[in-house]
Parts: structure tokens; C-alpha cells; sequence
């Protein structure tokens, strides 16, 4: 009696997955993934979590939340951070404390693992949604994070 | 003896008549109507693969080419022209003759299966009264050049290819064979312009057999795709297990009519469907029975596009089979239900409950 099950449950499930691709053959208008990219440059949009570069976002008053702290670059397996410090006077305490100079990012060498963003306990750097990378020059993969003249957002390190 | 004219056919016919002698007259018009369907196999093998990859691409939520012309309808044109140029290369072992032999006994085969169709009630190249059993006969012939491709190869996936493309050949035949016998037992003809005419007073054949005719056109459609050498019965060409199976050592050209003829293969099984299931020309309930100058091949087309998208629709949904899991289905399942339903449409007729 096998014979006869067989041959139902055959028809029935090559009916069940041609429902599921005939499903997609009519809603193909509404469900279509395919960007066209160079087409539609100016209005493309990544998706949240895409992780294009790290940046670090700087508010209107060009303050960071970079503490100088190196997690980043501690936390980074092949050195594509470099943090360079000094100890300066806090015009507000007066007292010297480690303020970052430059944040340096080696986009050539980063290889978007991560690992820095979820290091970071201040929320410093975060991922960019840029993906157009591609330079003439492989200097200019060698980024400054830090804005010049930018300095440390109050209260951030309470 | 041809049964060509359409109202622009007639007026050639007798221009030509009229300006030289008889036999240069024949002569010329079979060169017009060879050329006409070599015309018509080559754009139609082109659209079709355009067809194909355009249908796969919406199976899968892509959009598939869109880049050469409008929607990408310049894409496979394209893809000839590169075809056309590229060198016709083959490896030092293979055995020449049978190598570039190969290829046109595909390409023949199809286009002789082509001839006989009845694209419309004028339009018609070659109309004998064994048309099924010609058309059956001659769409087997293409498998003589798989194998013979595959074998002068002298490349193992090849002939592997090769030998598998010739065991679901022979195997499948038989679920054709049979099928289409129920139709021609509710027909009662061979001669296909006869098979439509017998639908314009019933019905189409599909609903005139009911029961035993729709199992007759599942088994069709399956064994009619086990023909064509689709997915998923492509084990011929299984491209994650043997290359490119029968056709891995050919190039140029020569590839491309192994390419076209699968696609005119797939054209001729819906062909053969539409015109024993679906009342070939003829249009559904008789809408455009009065009109004349309705083109009734519109109608043919149609109903053959029809059943490609549905064979297009099983290559992109089903997985391929393994070889045993194909010899079980044939041997064990469709022989033996297509034997009985041939008993069964026999029943029906002698009965007299065709609808």
C-alpha cells in the first residue's frame, strides 16, 4: 500500500515547493533583493549592521567620546589602530591626564572583525556605511578618526 | 504535396509559379520555407534561453539580465555573436569526424521535429498522416548525437554524460510513447491537423479525456522533461558532478547548438502538448472562431509558452535526481500507471464517457 502513499506524498510535496517558487515568480515586483547598484548610487541605502569602516562620530561642538583609554587598540588582532597620547593639563580640573592626539585607522589592514567597537567602553567608534573604499593611493588608507582641534565630550569619563 | 499557404504564402506561391518553370519554382520555395524555419529555430532558441534566465531569475527574487538593451533583450544576441566568433577548438585525442558530427544531429533532429507542427490551420510545413509517430521517431534521433559527442570526446565526464543521457532516453521514451498513445486512442488519428480538427467539435483533447487524459499529461510532462534532458533530469550535464556532462569539450559554435537545441527540444515537447492536449491553434471556447483575420498562431504560441514556463518551473524548483531514484521512477512508477491509464482510456472510449 506504500506504492500509493508514495506517489501522493511525491505529487504533494513537488506541489508544496512549487508553490513556494511560484510565490516568489508573482510577487517578484515586491520582493526583489537585486540593488542596481551604479544606477542607484544617490539613493542607496545599507542595511543597519553592514560594516563599511569605523568612524568616529564627532557632535557640533567637535567633541569626540574617545577617552584615549587603547582598548581599541589592544583589542585589534593586527594593529590597524594606533592610538598616539600625551598627559596634558585639564583646563577644568588642572590636573594632567592622557588625552588622545591622533586616533590612527589602517583601513588597508583592518580586516572588520569588530573587535574594537565592542571593546570600546565609551562608544567612540562606531561602523560607517560607506563601501566605495577604493583609493588611488594606498596612503590615503591611513585615516585620522579624531577631527583636528576636536577634544573630548565633558562627562564622559565619570 | 506541401501544405504552406497562408494568404501571404499563396500570393508567393503563385508569383513564383508564375515567373520561372515548375521544378525551380518547388525548388525555390522549399529554400524559402527551409530558410523561414531556420529563421524561426534560431530566434526562438535565442528568446528562449533569454526566456529561461529572465524566469530563473524571478524564481529566485533576482532580475536577471537587464544590462543589453531594454530588459535585457539584446542579452542572448549578444551571447551568439560572441559564440560566432570564438575559435571551434578541440583537444588532439578526440575523434574528429564523429566530434564535429555530433552537433548536427542534435540540431537536425530538432529541426526535423520542428517541420511537422501545425502552427496554425495554413501554416504548416510537411503535414503526413503519421505526424505523431514521425515526430516521436525523429525527436529520438537527437540522443544518437549525445552519445556520439560524448564519445568522441574521449573525456571520461563526457562519455559518462553521454552513457547517462542515452539509459533516460531509452528509459523515458516509453513514458512519451505511451502517453501520447492514450491521445491518439481519444484522437483517433496520427496526422496532427487531424488530431486539432477533432478538438474544434469536442473540446480540447484534455477535457474530452478527462481523468485518464490529465494522467496522460502529468506523465507527459514529466517524461517530456526527462526528454529535453531538463533539470531535474539534467544527470546529462550535471554540472556539480561532470562538468558540462556530453557537450564539456565543445566550443564555439558547435556549443552552441547543443545549447539551442536542448531549448528547441524543450519547444518541440510543448508543441507536441499543446497540440494533443490543448487544441493546438485553436482558441479557447472558440473566441476567435469567426474572426479571420485573427492570426490563430498567436493562440499556438501562447499555449506553447505556457507549458515552457511550467517546465521552467520544475527546473527551478525540483532538485536533480540521483540515477537509481530516475530508473525507479520510470520502471516502477510511470510504466506501470501509464499502462493502466492506456487501459483506462480504453474503457472510457468503449464505454462512450468522453466528455
Amino acid at each position: 500500500m506504500s506504492y500509493f502513499s508514495d506517489i501522493y506524498s511525491g505529487i504533494k510535496t513537488l506541489l508544496t515547493g512549487m508553490r513556494v517558487t511560484g510565490g516568489h515568480f508573482v510577487r517578484i515586483r515586491s520582493e526583489n533583493i537585486t540593488q542596481l547598484y551604479p544606477d542607484n548610487r544617490d539613493t542607496l541605502q545599507m542595511f543597519e549592521r553592514f560594516r563599511g569602516e569605523v568612524v568616529m562620530p564627532h557632535d557640533e561642538n567637535n567633541e569626540h567620546r574617545c577617552t584615549g583609554c587603547q582598548s581599541c587598540e589592544i583589542a585589534c588582532p593586527n594593529g590597524s589602530i594606533e592610538i598616539i597620547w600625551d598627559r596634558q593639563v585639564d583646563p577644568a580640573t588642572g590636573k594632567k591626564k592622557k588625552m588622545i592626539d591622533k586616533h590612527i585607522y589602517h583601513l588597508s589592514m583592518c580586516t572588520m572583525c569588530g573587535l574594537c567597537i565592542n571593546a570600546c567602553p565609551t562608544d567612540a567608534i562606531v561602523w560607517a556605511q560607506n563601501f566605495e573604499n577604493a583609493v588611488y593611493d594606498r596612503s590615503a588608507l591611513t585615516k585620522v578618526l579624531n577631527q583636528p582641534g576636536s577634544k573630548l565630550k565633558a562627562g564622559i569619563e565619570e | 504535396m506541401m501544405n504552406i499557404p497562408l494568404s501571404i504564402t499563396t500570393t508567393i506561391h503563385d508569383w513564383l509559379f508564375s515567373i520561372m518553370p515548375e521544378g525551380a519554382a518547388t525548388i525555390t520555395e522549399w529554400v524559402l520555407i527551409a530558410a523561414a524555419y531556420l529563421a524561426l529555430f534560431a530566434v526562438a532558441g535565442l528568446y528562449l534561453v533569454l526566456l529561461e534566465r529572465k524566469v530563473a531569475a524571478w524564481f529566485q527574487f533576482r532580475l536577471g539580465p537587464n544590462r543589453v538593451g531594454p530588459w535585457g533583450i539584446f542579452q542572448t544576441i549578444a551571447d551568439a555573436l560572441k559564440l560566432v566568433s570564438k575559435e571551434i577548438y578541440s583537444n588532439r585525442k578526440v575523434d574528429k569526424f564523429l566530434f564535429n558530427l555530433a552537433p548536427y544531429f542534435v540540431i537536425i533532429a530538432s529541426l526535423m521535429a520542428m517541420a511537422v507542427f501545425p502552427f496554425s490551420k495554413q501554416f504548416q510545413g510537411f503535414d503526413i498522416n503519421i505526424g505523431v509517430f514521425f515526430l516521436f521517431a525523429v525527436s529520438s534521433i537527437g540522443v544518437i548525437g549525445l552519445l556520439v559527442g560524448g564519445w568522441a570526446s574521449n573525456n571520461k565526464y563526457s562519455l559518462i554524460g553521454a552513457m547517462r543521457s542515452g539509459l533516460q532516453t531509452i528509459s523515458y521514451e516509453l513514458s512519451v510513447g505511451l502517453s501520447i498513445l492514450t491521445m491518439v486512442l481519444l484522437s483517433g488519428s496520427l496526422q496532427l491537423s487531424e488530431i486539432i480538427e477533432v478538438q474544434r467539435t469536442g473540446g480540447w483533447l484534455i477535457f474530452q479525456g478527462h481523468i485518464p487524459a490529465i494522467i496522460a499529461f502529468m506523465i507527459f510532462m514529466i517524461a517530456g522533461t526527462a526528454e529535453t534532458n531538463r533539470a531535474p533530469f539534467d544527470l546529462v550535464e550535471a554540472e556539480s558532478e561532470l562538468g558540462a556532462g556530453f557537450h564539456t569539450e565543445y566550443s564555439g559554435m558547435q556549443f552552441a547548438y547543443f545549447f539551442l537545441a536542448e531549448f528547441i527540444n524543450m519547444f518541440i515537447i510543448a508543441s507536441i502538448a499543446v497540440v494533443l492536449f490543448f487544441g493546438g491553434w485553436l482558441s479557447p471556447f472558440g473566441i476567435t472562431e469567426g474572426i479571420t483575420w485573427f492570426p490563430e498562431v498567436l493562440w499556438f504560441i501562447i499555449k506553447v509558452f505556457m507549458i515552457i514556463l511550467l517546465m521552467m518551473w520544475f527546473r527551478w524548483t525540483f532538485p536533480r535526481l540521483r540515477v537509481d531514484q530516475l530508473l525507479t521512477l520510470e520502471w516502477k512508477y510511470l510504466l506501470p500507471i501509464n499502462m493502466v491509464n492506456l487501459v483506462l482510456m480504453a474503457i472510457v472510449i468503449w464505454l462512450n464517457i468522453t466528455l
